[in-house]
């Protein structure tokens, strides 16, 4: 057997006990194109860091040979040179400079004292041509379009004699153009003798492009299998096929009426070649746990911005909430409406590292406890009160802090959470938003969330639950609606909910 | 918990080390001319203007952001003052309201070209910097507006008798005891674990005991100087903004992360403009010491006054990324830098060497706190 270009044995990879890669095994001969499957948080991106020197030789177990050599890189830089590039989804050019310097960024041909200018552009044309784009080299990288600045890298990546190329979801951003270019790119540098990894979501870009299809989930390796004997269905089943365990306290609640009823929300982001939000409605029940799925990039999130009134960018939607239309401008009059949200990402939008768990509790509704109402601004906060409530909702929420005055940097993930919880809990919304709530928290804070959703439930509050982990999605919500490429592509009802169906729904282009 | 003790003791044992260490130095150094009642005074009264800059520019840091324009529009609203009193004859008092008034807007306007235009406070300030010194030079046409009324010397120049000061004094330290008993009484109703009793009481006497000592040194020269009682008021009112008012406590989670705050329903831009107003009105208050104390408004007047008042703010432990400071440490930060200046005089250094010796402070102060931060 011809010896392979790349060899990746038994990969183990930990964060702080938690194995995010679980004895990963890949190989790959040369011109081959081998597209990696999984769900979001499945470990691709963490197989792909290691491989491409992320994280360094021995922060992982395994051992990866390219050429029949076993790689020991400290760095991105160490793989480059062996001939590995990766591109990322975020593409990594500089805007303001042009598509040539762009390309020699780092490996500038010349002296240190003057730059060949001449031979760096003769250099530039030649492998622009390759890639089929037609700009000339000194072409301000932003005055292209995203899916030439993707060639651009790839013509940066051929400028390094890449060997493997690894592509990580290139086409999430691109028109459906965009994309037949640079597939028929990837087939011509097959052909040149360039292995390429291809990690994407769209499974029929996946079966037309690949010799091979490996599927990864939860850290483990499925399998990995001759694209010629797969369907885009068998990947689905082998991405999801976990059974749905005791996790999830499904408790019996009362449905009532329709609380919110969102019409045609739209959410465009300036340069966008498409809505990130397209004309989505919906309803919500009082006492309603409703589940959105959805890829990401699929609006799920930015669907959410919408109606908490932060999302970055224009957007419109006509919002009734308990039978009055409300204009939601600014998380202020949402929370004034009643809508509170626990944003994604918890550390940019949810704490204020050094302040206490107390002070980030009551950071909402501080204007709760002005004693002495002389000035609406200088009002002073009477600490009495707000330590009443700081208790009440530390013990309901269980969240375990030495001190309520704790700086909120040094509590668990877990426990960051409940407290970001209890700050929206404190504002008694009518409508609760989660965001990805359980992401990067432990099996037991994650149950205590669950529950605490379902004790919400029965006392009235509606939720609005976005999530990346289909099992919770099914395991929690009362209802489903799945988003794709910023439209609502599905409603379903939990009772009978397969993984499959949200992944057709989520994947499936047109279905 | 023991970790945030730890360093908060560490913090405020530093300061009061640096302190002590600087008044032994000089008063070794000037065979005891440095501790004199006359020198003592001298030397608060210099304090008092740099500090009720720092107190205004720790609010704007801890936000996050900075103000460069401090030393020009305390030149601008100087001479404004002056104006008034010179050449309108104004009542003090409409002097002093307008002064503060027209502080209040300047700061307001930097504020709302930060908050809500978005353009960086650094170049905001910057142009300030620049044009409030030009529409100073403009105004008095860069002649000193000169003499000032004898009621307008009252506040840069006058003397609070032993009397009213001592009472005025015990009647704080009574209050500040009180208040440490009634805190922590409280914390333990709710179950908060308090700081060590000794640490939080040999604190306040450690204050009350200075304080005191303060008063009967200084009337040993003419009395407590009126500057250091505005001072001393506006260090206990903006102390109790910073920590016990909403405003404050916005301030503060502003700094320590804007979006999070903004996630959670706070006017970010009003409270940022605001701060940006309060400094503008601390900015009034040192104006109009400061042309009280000159007895004229120069056109020169507040020259770098900005850089001293932000030296101070990080020499007390501010944290330029927001977030972090003390009113309290802005004023012992203010303390430092001008007993080095009175120091260093009264030892007849050139002043090419005061320059020196204090930007090296201020490189040595900071660069302590990262270290003993990254240690941790």
């Amino acid at each position: 057997m011809k010896q392979p270009l790349l060899d990746m044995r038994d990969i183990v990879k930990s964060f702080s006990g938690v194995r995010a890669l679980n004895g990963v095994s890949i190989t790959l001969g040369e011109g081959e194109v081998l597209s990696v499957c999984g769900e979001n948080g499945s470990g691709k991106s963490t197989l792909m860091k290691v491989l491409s020197g992320v994280w360094p030789y021995g922060s992982y177990e395994g051992e990866i040979y390219f050429q029949g050599k076993l790689i020991q890189a400290n760095g991105i830089r160490d793989t480059e040179a062996l001939g590995i590039v990766i591109i990322h989804q975020e593409l990594a050019l500089v805007q303001e400079l042009s598509v040539m310097e762009n390309i020699f960024l780092g490996n500038e041909i010349g002296s240190f004292a003057r730059l060949n200018d001449e031979a760096m552009h003769h250099r530039a044309s030649e492998l622009l041509a390759r890639v089929k784009l037609d700009i000339q080299p000194d072409t301000l990288v932003r005055e292209l379009g995203v899916g030439q600045q993707q060639l651009v890298e790839i013509a940066k990546a051929l400028n390094k004699n890449v060997k493997l190329l690894i592509l990580d979801e290139p086409t999430s951003s691109l028109t459906s153009a965009d994309i037949r270019i640079l597939l028929n790119i990837v087939g011509e540098l097959k052909a040149q003798g360039i292995a390429c990894i291809y990690i994407s979501h769209k499974l029929d870009e996946v079966l037309a492009l690949s010799d091979w299809v490996a599927v990864i989930r939860d850290g483990d390796h499925i399998a990995t299998k001759a694209a010629s004997e797969l369907t885009q269905h068998d990947i689905i089943a082998m991405m999801v096929g976990r059974q749905l365990e005791e996790l999830f306290p499904r408790e019996d609640h009362e449905i009532g009426e329709v609380v919110l009823r969102v019409n045609k929300a739209t959410a465009i982001q300036a340069g966008a070649f498409r809505p990130q939000v397209d004309e989505v409605s919906f309803e919500l029940h009082r006492g309603e746990i409703l589940g959105i799925a959805g890829l990401i990039g699929s609006g799920r999130t930015e669907l959410m911005q919408c109606l908490y009134g932060c999302y970055n960018g224009q957007y419109r939607a006509s919002i009734e909430l308990e039978g009055q239309t409300k204009q939601i401008r600014s998380q202020r009059s949402a929370l004034a409406a009643g809508i509170a949200m626990v944003p994604e990402d918890r550390k940019r939008h949810g704490i204020v590292p050094i302040m206490s768990v107390g002070r980030n509790m009551t950071l909402s509704v501080l204007d709760n406890y002005k004693a002495n109402h002389f000035s609406s601004v200088f009002g002073s906060v009477d600490e009495d009160k707000e330590y009443q409530d700081i208790e009440e909702y530390i013990a309901r929420l269980k969240v375990k802090t030495a001190s309520p005055e704790l700086a909120i940097k040094h509590l668990s993930g877990g426990n960051q959470q409940k407290a970001i919880i209890a700050k929206c809990l404190l504002t008694h919304p009518k409508i609760l938003i989660l965001d990805e709530p359980t992401r990067g928290i432990d099996v037991g804070a994650k149950y205590e969330i669950y529950k605490l959703m379902y004790s919400l439930v029965k006392e009235g509050v509606s939720i609005i639950m976005v999530s990346s982990e289909l099992p919770e999605v099914i395991g929690i919500s009362d209802r489903v609606l799945v988003m794709h490429e910023g439209k609502l592509k599905g409603e379903f009802d939990h009772q009978g909910l397969t993984q499959e169906i949200i992944m057709n729904c989520a994947i499936k282009e047109g279905a | 918990m023991f970790i945030k003790i730890k360093t908060n003791q560490l913090q405020l044992f530093a300061m009061v080390a640096a302190i002590l260490f600087i008044v032994v130095f000089f008063t070794v150094m000037t065979d005891g001319s440095f501790i004199s009642p006359r020198n003592i005074s001298n030397l608060l009264r210099q304090t008092a203007i740099v500090g009720v800059l720092a107190i205004g520019m720790v609010f704007v840091i801890v936000s996050a952001e900075i103000d460069l324009s401090v030393g020009s529009m305390m030149g601008l609203l100087g001479g404004i003052a002056a104006i008034f009193d010179v050449w309108f004859h104004f009542p003090i008092v409409l002097t002093i309201l307008l002064t503060l008034g027209i502080g209040l807007l300047l700061g307001l306007f930097n504020g709302w070209w930060v908050a809500y235009q978005r353009v960086p406070s650094f170049i905001v300030t910057l142009a300030g910097m620049l044009a409030f010194r030009g529409v100073l030079v403009g105004f008095t046409d860069g002649v000193t507006v000169a003499p000032t009324s004898s009621a307008m010397s009252v506040i840069g120049q006058s003397y609070i008798p032993f009397s009213w000061g001592i009472s005025v004094v015990s009647l704080l330290c009574l209050g500040l005891l009180a208040r440490v008993y009634s805190r922590r009484k409280a914390k333990q109703q709710h179950g908060v674990r308090n700081q060590s009793a000794k640490f939080e009481y040999s604190k306040a006497i450690a204050m009350v005991v200075a304080l005191l000592a303060l008063v009967f040194i200084l009337d040993h020269y003419r009395g407590i100087p009126t500057p250091i009682l505005l001072m001393g008021g506006l260090i206990i009112i903006l102390t109790y903004v910073a920590k016990r008012t909403a405003f404050g406590r916005r301030v503060y989670a502003i700094g320590g992360n804007i979006e999070a705050t903004r996630m959670s329903g706070v006017n970010v831009e009003r409270t940022k403009m605001l701060v940006f107003g309060l400094n503008g009105i601390m900015v009034a208050v040192a104006a109009l010491i400061l042309t009280s104390r000159l007895g004229a408004g120069s056109p020169a007047a507040g020259n770098m006054a900005e850089l001293d008042a932000i030296a101070a703010c990080v020499i007390g432990g501010t944290s330029l990324a927001g977030g972090v400071g003390t009113v309290f440490g802005a004023i012992m930060g203010a303390l430092i830098m001008s007993s080095l200046d009175n120091g260093m005089s009264m030892l007849d250094v050139p002043t090419f060497w005061q320059l020196i010796v204090k930007g090296a402070i201020l490189l040595l102060a900071v660069w302590l706190d990262v270290k003993t931060k990254k240690a941790r």
